[in-house]
């Protein structure tokens, strides 16, 4: 197979403070087997070879896992392909002189630091008002102690693999992070070792993810679609469930 | 400097026990006068980090990546190993430290082998407690499986994302602390320098990466947990981030160097397609519990996989090691690999590929149970080769992975400089000259949930500290010399790229000093390492300035430790005549073309010391003393 030409329009921003706009670029030579960001790496060294200054963006692991890349492609997040990372997003899914356009995850509370790098630690800010077990190192029970049915292990796993990228927030018209906060929730309330803390971990969580300025669910299931992890949806009706018995509860008191 | 590491007296078994009561402890009350300075948030550093704030220890924590949750610990996927015996299939503490001292070719330290093998049990439940969803059997308890180098099921897993499952689950401990005020977290900061003042580490220059300013912070101990040194090879199953300049910069300050020639090469990993490849990619070993490895009997065989029958396929493993078979440790399995391309037998485009099949697995346990065990890693080959594992065989071959080599540590984890501890991937005690497969997430956490605890109490509470600050002048000078090498690489403005010079870089390693290795390649590799750093000097081309994010800057910093540590790898892989675990030097060899050992004279682990002025390296040497395994040539037959 012939290498490809793209015409490519990416966001350029110094920083948060300053304004952005698009620029228009052409990645020559591109290999079908590169993957997306391999693709930006080469023309990351056209540009330097020119004197120009290149594109920035987060990347890590390059096997779809830490959650670090993350761009808007043509108006999808993480690009077209299902259960995928941009960084495992591979050029045979495009074609000969395709236009593509690449733009960071777009949410207030997310800022761009630099081009298509965002400040994601609202989610590192979510986590640590509950997102948690509170048990200290040290003077755990055996860990067969305590059974745990298969089918309850697989659903909390099903959540648990979130990987914190923020495709959800990016994805959703309010730019919610339910899906994300809804993992977390889920994973641990489904836990008999999680069940303990589950209406303070609710009731915390959900208030943290109001503070941060993300907007709130309304059950549109974008969020599912762009979910590199295939996160489902009804993640978020078991948080309401989690927080509307918390709520009630403290009524109740 | 005489190397001493501390191994307690006493028999092996009741070595930690004794240890534990020996050691000092710190008053309660006490420990928040104290701060720790961790870098690093893997599986030791978060563990580490949480570990000590949950004690009252005031923790700060610095990460390159922007959340404490990214660390390449995540993309560990096969499993964790402990000595539960849930199986009830003979394993105990002594197999596990057994498998694990004859997995590494009897070139790791007994004492701190033994330590790991006790502490395993301890950190499954450790990690269930913290809701790890670890994989269960129908009557709710834990599963296992098996891996490479041993004969029972001892690793527990999340599916492929064991790694990830552990990560995570220490990050919400670490996150938990954060809450209550014990750890003050630090991402996109990178560490510069250790600062020692008075013999002892007492702080750290870090470069805030959004901002390009060099940040100062002072403590009472530091930590380092900054992983391995795989991508001097360009090409490896790191992360595009992961770097060996923590480490490094440590070493340039006094820290000892152990090993640095113990380089892991992982046997599954998804074959090289082209010279734009930035990093390669895993499959986890625990493929190879149902995979079985072939190559077809004739030479050139273009035939696709699924069209060549049973009777003419090699599947050389199996007929070469009857008891082990696909299991066998993972240097074996990739030098086998090599072995068969390199006589011509190898597959796929370039020649340099082996298949594993799943045919017969498919068959015996169904599709669905297939796909319920390997899925993601199935879906993950398809992205990427374009290629239906479940139809035809994939295609695999071995790529650099993990360094056994890391800093020197004595028994309490400590380096050779007081006060600057080394944990998980980062530090060379435990794995000798091959790491098992599924034992790297236990030693991780094992450092930084159950050792390191203890540890560094007893360093705290023994050690005299006065109380220092970022103003002292050791933190000036060093800040001084910081800026000025951030200023000499952007002033280079040279014609070639970062990633050029490491892709050559790359090419060296992998070439001369890879997966088999001869004294006149290293010698060559040497000259041509020592000629690519003086181009590095002068004829880099880093964009843009350094007063705000600049990953190329980021990266040429870290290439150009890696163009010396490069060297002392070379030079370590040179002096060690002999061949063992990941070692393989091609003088040293059996009739069946197996590691041979010297243990007559290199029974020891090799710790080299930096010289200034462009002096080599000094070695020193750790006699390593068998009591309790026997040595032996290593047989999987």
């Amino acid at each position: 197979m012939k290498n490809m030409n793209l015409n490519l329009l990416v966001w350029r921003q110094k920083d948060a403070g300053s304004k952005g706009k698009m620029e228009s670029y052409i990645a020559e030579n591109i290999s079908l087997d590169m993957s997306f960001l391999e693709m930006l790496d080469q023309v990351n060294e056209d540009l330097i070879k020119k004197g120009l200054d290149p594109i920035e963006f987060d990347s890590d692991c390059r096997e779809g896992i830490c959650g670090a890349c993350g761009v808007v492609v043509n108006g999808q997040v993480h690009g077209p392909q299902r259960a995928t990372t941009v960084c495992q997003l591979y050029m045979r899914n495009f074609k000969d002189k395709d236009k593509i356009v690449i733009e960071p995850f777009r949410a207030r509370a997310f800022p761009v630091i630099r081009d298509l790098v965002i400040d994601r630690s609202s989610f590192d800010r979510i986590i640590m008002a509950g997102g948690y077990i509170s048990v200290n190192t040290g003077g755990a029970p055996d860990a067969n102690s305590i059974p745990v049915a298969k089918e309850i292990v697989d659903k909390a796993m099903d959540a648990a693999a979130c990987i914190g990228c923020g495709a959800c927030v990016a994805a959703c018209p309010n730019a919610s992070a339910s899906l994300f906060t809804a993992a977390k929730i889920s994973h641990l309330a489904l836990l008999p070792q999680g069940k303990i803390e589950r209406k303070k971990r609710a009731e915390k969580m959900v208030s943290q993810m109001d503070k941060e300025g993300f907007g709130d669910c309304s059950n549109i299931g974008e969020c599912e679609a762009a979910c590199p992890k295939e996160i489902s949806i009804s993640h978020i009706a078991r948080m309401k469930r989690e927080y509307f018995r918390a709520v009630v509860d403290e009524i109740e008191k | 400097m005489h190397l001493d590491a501390k191994v307690p007296d006493g028999p092996i078994s009741q070595k930690w026990d004794k240890h534990r009561f020996n050691i000092k402890l710190v008053n309660p009350a006490n420990k928040r006068k104290y701060t720790v300075l961790v870098v690093g948030t893997g599986l030791a550093g978060a563990s580490a980090a949480a570990s000590l704030a949950e004690l009252g220890y005031h923790v700060k924590s610095f990460c390159i990546q922007d959340s404490a949750r990214r660390a390449h610990s995540i993309a560990a996927q096969g499993g964790i190993n402990a000595a539960k015996n849930y199986p009830n299939d003979g394993d105990s503490i002594w197999r596990l430290f057994y498998d694990t001292v004859k997995g590494g070719d009897f070139r790791s330290r007994e004492a701190n082998v033994y330590r790991l093998a006790q502490i395993s049990s301890h950190i499954i439940d450790q990690c269930v407690a913290q809701g790890v969803p670890f994989a269960r059997e129908y009557g709710g308890l834990l599963e296992n499986r098996s891996f490479g180098g041993a004969q029972v099921s001892r690793t527990f897993y999340a599916r492929g994302q064991t790694g990830q499952q552990l990560l995570l689950g220490a990050y919400s401990a670490f996150m938990r602390q954060v809450n209550k005020d014990n750890i003050e977290m630090f991402a996109r900061r990178e560490m510069m320098d250790l600062i020692v003042i008075d013999g002892k580490a007492r702080g750290v220059l870090v470069r805030n990466l959004m901002s390009g300013r060099i940040e100062a912070y002072a403590g009472d101990a530091v930590i380092l947990a900054s992983g391995g040194y795989g991508n001097v090879y360009f090409l490896s199953t790191n992360a595009i981030n992961s770097n060996a300049s923590a480490a490094w910069r440590c070493y340039k300050k006094g820290a000892y160097f152990a090993n640095p020639c113990y380089t892991q090469i992982h046997p599954t990993c998804i074959p090289v397609s082209g010279f734009h490849q930035s990093k390669l990619t895993l499959m986890s070993e625990s493929l190879r519990n149902d995979g079985r490895v072939w190559v077809p009997k004739k030479s050139g065989d273009l035939r696709r996989s699924e069209e060549i029958p049973e009777s003419e396929r090699n599947y050389y493993l199996e007929q070469r090691y009857p008891s082990f078979g696909n299991l066998v440790p993972r240097d074996i399995a990739s030098r086998n690999a090599k072995q068969v391309c390199d006589e011509g037998y190898g597959v796929g485009t370039t020649g340099l590929a082996v298949y594993l099949d799943f045919a017969d697995a498919i068959k015996r346990l169904g599709q669905n149970t297939v796909t319920e065990k390997y899925g993601n890693l199935f879906d993950m080959y398809e992205h990427i080769t374009g290629e239906n594992p479940y139809k035809g065989s994939m295609t695999i071959f071995p790529a650099v992975h993990y360094t056994m080599g890391g800093l020197w540590v004595d028994y309490n984890l400590m380096s050779t400089i007081p006060g600057l501890h080394v944990l998980g991937e980062a530090n060379f005690s435990d794995h000798g000259a091959n790491r098992l497969g599924a034992s790297a997430l236990m030693q991780g956490l094992a450092d930084g949930y159950f050792v390191i605890p203890y540890t560094i109490g007893h360093y705290i509470s023994s050690t005299d500290l006065p109380s220092v600050t970022t103003e002292h002048s050791e933190f000036r000078v060093a800040e001084e010399e910081v800026s000025k090498r951030i200023d000499r690489l952007l002033s280079v403005k040279g014609e070639k790229t970062v990633r050029e010079i490491h892709r050559e870089l790359g090419k060296i390693m992998w070439d001369n000093v890879g997966m088999s290795r001869n004294k006149s390649g290293l010698q060559k590799a040497l000259g041509q390492i020592s000629d690519l750093r003086d181009e590095f000097w002068n004829n880099v081309n880093i964009p843009q300035t350094g007063n705000h994010l600049n990953k190329n800057l980021e990266q040429a910093g870290r290439l150009a430790d890696f163009l010396e540590l490069a060297e002392l790898l070379a030079v370590d892989a040179r002096e060690r005549n002999e061949s063992c675990g990941g070692h393989f030097r091609e003088e040293y060899q059996t009739k069946e073309g197996e590691a041979k050992r010297d243990d007559e004279n290199f029974s020891y682990a090799a710790a080299w010391e930096f010289k200034e002025n462009d002096k080599p390296a000094e070695l020193h040497k750790e006699k390593l003393v068998f009591q309790e395994v026997e040595l032996s040539q290593r047989s999987y037959k």
